[in-house]
C-alpha cells in the first residue's frame, strides 16, 4: 500500500469522528445547560436530582457508560453504532458541562438576580437578561476544555464499531505492520482538531470580555 | 388634601428565631423624602427590600397607593416596577452599557419599542449628568457615575417612589457628593423618596422626616429639627450625638 492512500484512508475517518462530535457536543451542550439552570433555580428536589445524575454520570469511565447506553438504545430503538454512539457521547457530556454552567451560574452574583428583580422583571426574563450573559462569558475557558475532551472521547465509538480515525488506524496498523505509523497519524488529526477548536473558542473570550478600566 | 403613597401596618420580619424588625408602622406621603438612621444591623435594608417584595414580609401589611401589595394574588413583578430602588453596591448589570442598564426594563417590563426606549434612557442619564458616559459599560465607570447610573435606572421606570439602601456607603468620600447632589434634586422635584443612610448632612437638609430605628423598632420619627435638637429618647440623643462626631471628623481628615 503506497503511504499516500495510508494517510487517506486513516484522515477518511475524520468525517466520522467531526459527525460525533457535532452531535454529541451540542446534544451535551443542550442538556447540561437546561440541567443547570433547573438545578440552580428549580428548587431543592431539581437540585438534589441533578445532584445525583451528575454524581453517577461523572463516576463511571465513559466507555463503561458507553457500552450500556449503547446496548439500551440499539435494543430499544434499533439505533446505528454512528447515532447510539454519538447520543450515548452527548449524554455522558451533559453531566460534566451541566457543572460547568452549574459553577457560571452561581458564579454570577446573586445581587444581579435582585437588581435584576427589582425593577420588574419575571425571574425567566432575569434569567434571560441578565444571568444567561454574564454566566456563558464565565463558561467558555471550562467549556473549551469540555469540547476539546468530547472530540477526544468521540474515538470511544471505536469499540462499537464506527470506523472513525481510531478504529481506521487500528485496522490499517494491523494490515500494514506500520503501527507507529498509523497511531502518529491519528494522533496528529486528533490534535489539530483540538486545537483549532480551542483557539476558535479563546477568541470567542476575547471578543466577548467586558471592557473595564484596569 | 395629602395622599399617602405607601403605607406600612405592623410589618414584621423573622429569620427562624431571630426577630429582624417587628411591628413597623409607616406612612409615606407622596412627595415626602424620609431618611431612615440607625446602627448596623438594625434591620434597615431588610425592611427596604420587605417594601418592594424582594424579601417577603413574615407579617403585617403593605399598601401602594390604593393596593396592598401584600395581598395573596399581587403579581409582584407588576408591583416592583412602581418601586425604584438603589442599591449600597450599585449592582449595575456588569455586561451592559450604562445606556443598556437603563433601556432594560424599558423594553422588557414595559415593552416600550427600542427608539422609545433609546430616547428615555438617554433623557435619564442626562438627568444624573451622565449623557457623555451612556456607551461605558459599568467597569469603566467610577463608584459615583455607576450609582447614578443606578439611580436612572431605577427613575427610568417612572416609579411611585424611590427607596435608597444606603446608596453613598460604598463610595470613596469624593465621590458621595456627586449622589447626594443627584438625590436632593430629585427631593426638590417632588420624587417620593425613603433613603437609608448615614449621611446626617443630607439627611438634616433634605428630609421631611427622620426616622430612627434600633434593634427592629422604630425608636423615634419627626422633623429633622424634632430630632437634632429635641430628641424624646436618650438613644436617640446618643445616636445622633455619636454619628454626627464621626461624620465631623470624617470630614476634617477628607
Amino acid at each position: 500500500m503506497d503511504i499516500g492512500r495510508f494517510f487517506q484512508y486513516i484522515a477518511s475517518g475524520t468525517a466520522y469522528t467531526l459527525g460525533v462530535t457535532l452531535i454529541a457536543l451540542p446534544s451535551g451542550l443542550i442538556l447540561g445547560m437546561l440541567f443547570a439552570f433547573l438545578a440552580v433555580y428549580a428548587g431543592k428536589i431539581a437540585t438534589r436530582f441533578f445532584s445525583i445524575y451528575s454524581t453517577i454520570m461523572r463516576g463511571i469511565p465513559p466507555i463503561v457508560l458507553l457500552f450500556i447506553l449503547y446496548f439500551l438504545m440499539s435494543g430499544a430503538i434499533n439505533l446505528t453504532p454512528f447515532w447510539a454512539g454519538s447520543v450515548s457521547l452527548g449524554i455522558i457530556s451533559s453531566a460534566y458541562q451541566m457543572e460547568i454552567f452549574r459553577g457560571a451560574i452561581l458564579s454570577v452574583s446573586a445581587d444581579q438576580m435582585m437588581a435584576a428583580r427589582a425593577i420588574g422583571l419575571s425571574k425567566i426574563q432575569a434569567i434571560r437578561t441578565v444571568i444567561f450573559p454574564q454566566m456563558i462569558r464565565i463558561a467558555i475557558p471550562g467549556w473549551s476544555n469540555e469540547a476539546a475532551i468530547v472530540i477526544k472521547d468521540s474515538s470511544l465509538v471505536y469499540a462499537i464499531g464506527v470506523p472513525e480515525i481510531l478504529r481506521r488506524a487500528q485496522l490499517i496498523s494491523a494490515s500494514t505492520q506500520q503501527p507507529f505509523l498509523a497511531y502518529t497519524t491519528a494522533a496528529f488529526i486528533y490534535f489539530t482538531l483540538v486545537f483549532i477548536t480551542n483557539r476558535l473558542l479563546n477568541r470567542a473570550e476575547q471578543k466577548l470580555t467586558i471592557p473595564s478600566n484596569p | 388634601m395629602i395622599k399617602p403613597i405607601l403605607t406600612v401596618k405592623n410589618l414584621t420580619k423573622r429569620y427562624g428565631e431571630h426577630t429582624v424588625f417587628e411591628n413597623i408602622n409607616l406612612t409615606v406621603n407622596e412627595g415626602d423624602t424620609i431618611v431612615i438612621i440607625g446602627p448596623s444591623g438594625t434591620g434597615k435594608s431588610t425592611f427596604l427590600r420587605c417594601l418592594n417584595l424582594l424579601t417577603k414580609p413574615n407579617g403585617g401589611q403593605i399598601w401602594l397607593d390604593d393596593q396592598e401589595i401584600t395581598a395573596k394574588d399581587v403579581d409582584e413583578d407588576q408591583v416592583r416596577q412602581h418601586i425604584g430602588m438603589v442599591f449600597q453596591n450599585f449592582l449595575l448589570f456588569n455586561h451592559l452599557t450604562a445606556l443598556e442598564n437603563v433601556k432594560l426594563g424599558l423594553i422588557h417590563v414595559k415593552h416600550m419599542s427600542k427608539e422609545a426606549a433609546e430616547a428615555k434612557a438617554r433623557e435619564e442619564l442626562a438627568r444624573v449628568g451622565l449623557a457623555e458616559q451612556a456607551d461605558h459599560y459599568p467597569g469603566q465607570l467610577s463608584g459615583g457615575q455607576q450609582q447614578r447610573v443606578g439611580i436612572a435606572r431605577a427613575l427610568a421606570m417612572d416609579p411611585r417612589i424611590m427607596l435608597f439602601d444606603e446608596p453613598t456607603s460604598a463610595l470613596d468620600p469624593e465621590l458621595i457628593g456627586e449622589v447626594l447632589e443627584v438625590m436632593r434634586k430629585l427631593s426638590f422635584e417632588g420624587m417620593t423618596m425613603i433613603v437609608v443612610t448615614h449621611e446626617m448632612g443630607f439627611a438634616r437638609e433634605v428630609a421631611d422626616r427622620i426616622v430612627f430605628m434600633e434593634k427592629g423598632q422604630i425608636v423615634e420619627e419627626g422633623t429633622p429639627d424634632q430630632l437634632f435638637y429635641h430628641p424624646q429618647h436618650e438613644r436617640t440623643r446618643e445616636f445622633l450625638w455619636k454619628i454626627t462626631e464621626l461624620y465631623g471628623k470624617k470630614e476634617k481628615e477628607a
